[in-house]
């Protein structure tokens, strides 16, 4: 079955197109071993900023007890997550601990000691079907439910948007083109419910037509649970899509779906589309159906150096020592610890950190398949990066900039809408870091831009102080200048009483009076 | 060090040392079919070739102060020797072969900063120095018999390669030249053709033509092989020889007696060689899509224009510089569109109902 309601001319031209590449998948063995639950950590690291915007503020003490989904931080801002409790248990303390960020620095976090019970807060169950749309977007921010492909995007601000503009389409992301992650696809084959009834809570949300769940053909088994699961309703489809990376990505994704291209200076709801993961529509379905907060998650762990890589259900807050100690060690050390996919994720530096809201995997990678022997060569102009890019950049030029300095020129040719997805280092034959390049360029645009700001917050400020200081000076002299005239006044007033008392003809003193009061 | 390590964490692309080796490798058989049809002289003059090169790079990269190695390991010079050897007179003498070689690596692609840099493909920039500089010494072709059995020998060989050169009893003019000289005293397209061009046999390497060009199924077929190996795309060769035959074609329609049919085109000198391993040249060739679309049609007209009414009656080297040097303004106003955007750059608008 393909994708539904595009023309055939559509169809020829997307089959033209020959973006993005083809990594080995590693999706196996892991993808088609059983899902395990991992059992509860000794102590969980639960990060204030597990999202995108503002981090999360504490409303817990140390020493107090907490039940399993009970409210430890709360949202600040639009757009933020609350943090929730994963089990129940005694709150360590608040303070830093080393967090999943490319930086390796830590961050604030709340740690918990579980006491084993395992005690949930009273659960409130409902039929989503008698909520009205706004109220299940709420409920969804509750839950503290962020978008679970790993950009972690606070999943009811995108519920929210079909109050402002009309949605049509929801498409669900179960394409997974990142090699070795397959949480998608087994949550996909073992849950394919949930994710069916996430996909309708969030229809009705945000009142849209339709719901295509994408999954890339790599996945037979996901495909084929889902269209089992899918068969009562006609407005959930299942589709097949091609395996290439980043077809995942959001604007592909709709493009190959709905035929239809998200504008480069807007968003997907400016053509009627909202994307979400299967993960996130997974964990809508538990947080509105049975009232939980998102406090757990699926995470692959893979890689050459893992002994028994599979997918394990994961407390939030676990660290990830825990992960590869289930699947039996490592059984060699490895080249690089990976937190995601390997082509987006990052790197971290130690096995302390915790799982949170976004970890999709956690790979243990040997040398030979992080395989960055090589330096970088010279450019040979091959063009593969220009065939590989999936919007149509031409890397080689804009790394070439970069590397001059020209970041003007670098921003024409369309830096921003680069989507760091990679491809280009991955195709290239010289082995140049193309889109750390890009990655710098847009750091280094951002700082400047945030400097620019800075220096005109305090242009303005000087101004504003220096006009002050003028204002005041000049209402001084005025004052002055005025007092001064009333003394001369009430001075010739004096005189004049005075002359008219003793002679007369003391009109003088009235133009002098005048020209005093003139420099006011 | 530095602690912080960029996604992406995997590398999935052949190295540039494994891509020149593939090439290479595409060109085995057509190089083995000119050293088998022109003897012994014609390895001498490749090896001397390939070595020329291979010593300029070396030179080269010392004095910038680099490692020699690395530079010779990725295969770079060894292909530059090797496709300017397959473009000369098979049996021309060892300093045609040295000369072209320094003069590729050393002026066309050093000078212009190396692998990566150059403005035009070394080895035809070298052809047509050559071909100004020693017009008599390029020109010089061989009968398209197999050699006899006395020049065949190794050491028979050495003499024509490093001492006396061509023996005038085995030079023969080239099918273009012969047309073109044919044309040039009136003589009627179909009498000059008579007994000349018998397409299989000409395709096969039967014909009077540089060392490697010759073989033009080889050729077709080794080029096929990298296509297939996605080491090349198909758009600059098939661009090309559609911008040979066309024109080609279209004139043998209009004025049968006056122009070459389509295939003899296809078939003669170095366009094949050229649609499939020197057009193809990364570093010289536009890299986007539509780019590549232009310039293997610009390739392929300029042959065919310069082939039928210029004054040299092969123009494969002179078209491909030619492009060459519109490469990078190619590249330039054909960029591809950005993904929401329309072509001039601005965003594509947003599609609000209701």
């Amino acid at each position: 079955m393909c994708s539904p309601t595009i023309s055939p001319l559509v169809r020829v031209k997307r089959l033209l197109q020959r973006w993005g590449a083809h990594p080995e998948g590693h999706k196996r063995p892991s993808a088609d071993t059983a899902l395990a639950v991992l059992p509860l950590a000794p102590r969980l690291v639960l990060p204030l900023s597990q999202h995108i915007g503002a981090p999360a503020r504490p409303v817990v003490a140390a020493g107090q007890r907490v039940l399993r989904g009970e409210l430890l931080a709360t949202a600040q801002g639009n757009i933020s997550a609350p943090i929730h409790a994963p089990t129940s248990g005694v709150i360590l303390g608040i303070g830093e601990a080393a967090v999943p960020h490319p930086s390796g620095l830590g961050g604030p976090a709340i740690v918990l000691e579980p006491d084993g019970a395992d005690e949930s807060v009273p659960l409130d169950e409902c039929d989503p079907f008698t909520l009205d749309p706004a109220e299940i977007a709420r409920r969804v921010a509750a839950a503290g439910i962020v978008g679970m492909g790993g950009a972690t995007f606070p999943a009811a601000v995108k519920l929210a948007l079909g109050q402002h503009q009309p949605i049509e389409t929801l498409i669900l992301n179960g394409g997974e083109c990142e090699p070795y992650l397959s949480c998608d696809d087994r949550l996909m084959r073992d849950r394919p419910d949930s994710v069916i009834d996430g996909a309708r809570i969030i229809l009705r949300a945000i009142g849209g037509r339709r719901a295509l769940i994408g999954v890339e053909n790599n996945k037979p088994e996901a495909i084929a649970a889902l269209r089992t699961a899918a068969a009562a309703f006609a407005e959930v489809q299942v589709v097949a899509l091609p395996s290439r990376y980043p077809m995942g990505s959001e604007k592909q994704l709709i493009t190959w779906l709905t035929g239809r291209e998200v504008p480069a200076e807007g968003r997907s709801a400016d053509i009627g589309v909202v994307v979400h993961n299967v993960g996130t529509a997974s964990a809508i379905h538990r947080a509105i159906r049975y009232g939980e907060a998102l406090t757990r998650r699926i995470v692959t762990v893979a890689g050459g150096a893992v002994r028994t890589p599979r997918n394990l259900e994961v407390r939030i807050g676990t660290p990830l020592s825990a992960l590869i100690e289930f699947c039996g060690g490592l059984t060699t050390e490895p080249a690089r610890l990976v937190m995601g996919g390997p082509m987006m994720g990052i790197a971290i530096g130690s096995l302390d950190i915790p799982v949170i809201k976004g970890s999709g995997g956690l790979l243990a990678l040997t040398a030979a398949e992080v395989s960055d022997t090589a330096a970088a060569g010279p450019c040979i102009r091959c063009g593969a990066c220009v065939g590989a890019c999936p919007i149509g950049l031409m890397p080689l030029d804009m790394a070439a900039l970069i590397r001059a300095g020209e970041l003007k020129g670098a921003v024409a040719v369309g830096l921003k809408d680069c989507i760091g997805c990679g491809t280009c280092s991955y195709v290239c034959p010289s082995s140049i870091p193309l889109v750390q390049f890009f990655n710098h360029a847009k750091g280094e645009l951002a700082a400047r831009e945030r400097a620019r700001m800075k220096q005109a917050a305090i242009k303005e400020l000087v101004e504003a102080r220096s006009a002050r200081l003028e204002r005041e000076a000049r209402e001084k002299a005025a004052a002055a200048a005025r007092r001064k005239a009333e003394r001369e006044r009430a001075k010739a007033a004096a005189a004049a009483a005075a002359q008219a008392a003793s002679a007369p003809g003391a009109t003088s003193a009235t133009p002098n009076v005048a020209r005093e009061e003139t420099p006011a | 060090m530095n602690p912080i390590i960029s996604s992406p964490h995997a590398h999935g692309a052949r190295p540039v040392g494994r891509v020149m080796l593939l090439v290479m490798l595409a060109l085995v058989p057509a190089t083995l079919g000119g050293f088998w049809r022109f003897g012994w002289p014609a390895v001498y003059l490749w090896c001397v070739t390939v070595l020329a090169c291979l010593f300029a790079e070396a030179v080269c990269v010392r004095l910038a102060e680099r490692p020699a190695r690395s530079a010779l390991a990725d295969g770079s010079a060894l292909l530059t020797g090797w496709l300017l050897a397959l473009s000369l007179p098979p049996w021309a003498p060892w300093w045609v072969g040295a000369v072209g070689g320094a003069f590729a690596i050393v002026v066309v692609k050093h000078a212009f900063g190396g692998l990566g840099q150059n403005l035009f493909n070394p080895a035809m920039a070298a052809r047509v120095m050559l071909l100004i500089s020693f017009p008599v010494e390029m020109t010089q072709w061989l009968a398209p018999q197999l050699p006899d059995a006395g020049l065949a020998t190794a050491l028979a060989g050495l003499g024509v390669t490093f001492g006396a050169g061509l023996p005038d009893a085995v030079s023969s003019a080239s099918l273009l030249g012969h047309v073109k000289a044919e044309a040039s005293r009136g003589v009627a397209l179909g009498q000059a053709l008579a007994g000349q061009w018998d397409p299989l046999a000409a395709g096969l390497g039967a014909r009077a033509g540089s060392l490697g060009e010759t073989s033009a199924w080889l050729l077709a077929a080794g080029g096929l092989f990298l296509v297939a190996k996605r080491v090349i795309g198909l758009r600059i060769p098939a661009a090309f020889l559609l911008g040979v035959a066309a024109p080609a074609a279209l004139a043998q329609f209009l004025a049968p007696d006056h122009y070459l049919p389509p295939l003899a085109h296809l078939l003669s000198g170095g366009v094949m060689l050229a649609a499939f391993f020197i057009a193809t040249d990364y570093v010289t060739s536009p890299s986007t899509p539509l780019g590549q679309w232009i310039f293997g049609l610009g390739c392929g007209l300029l042959t065919w224009i310069i082939r039928t009414w210029g004054a040299y009656p092969e123009g494969v080297a002179f078209a491909v510089l030619l492009m060459n040097a519109a490469a990078p303004l190619i590249d330039h106003t054909t960029r591809p569109r950005i993904f929401g955007r329309r072509r001039d750059g601005r965003s594509l608008a947003a599609a609000r109902r209701g």
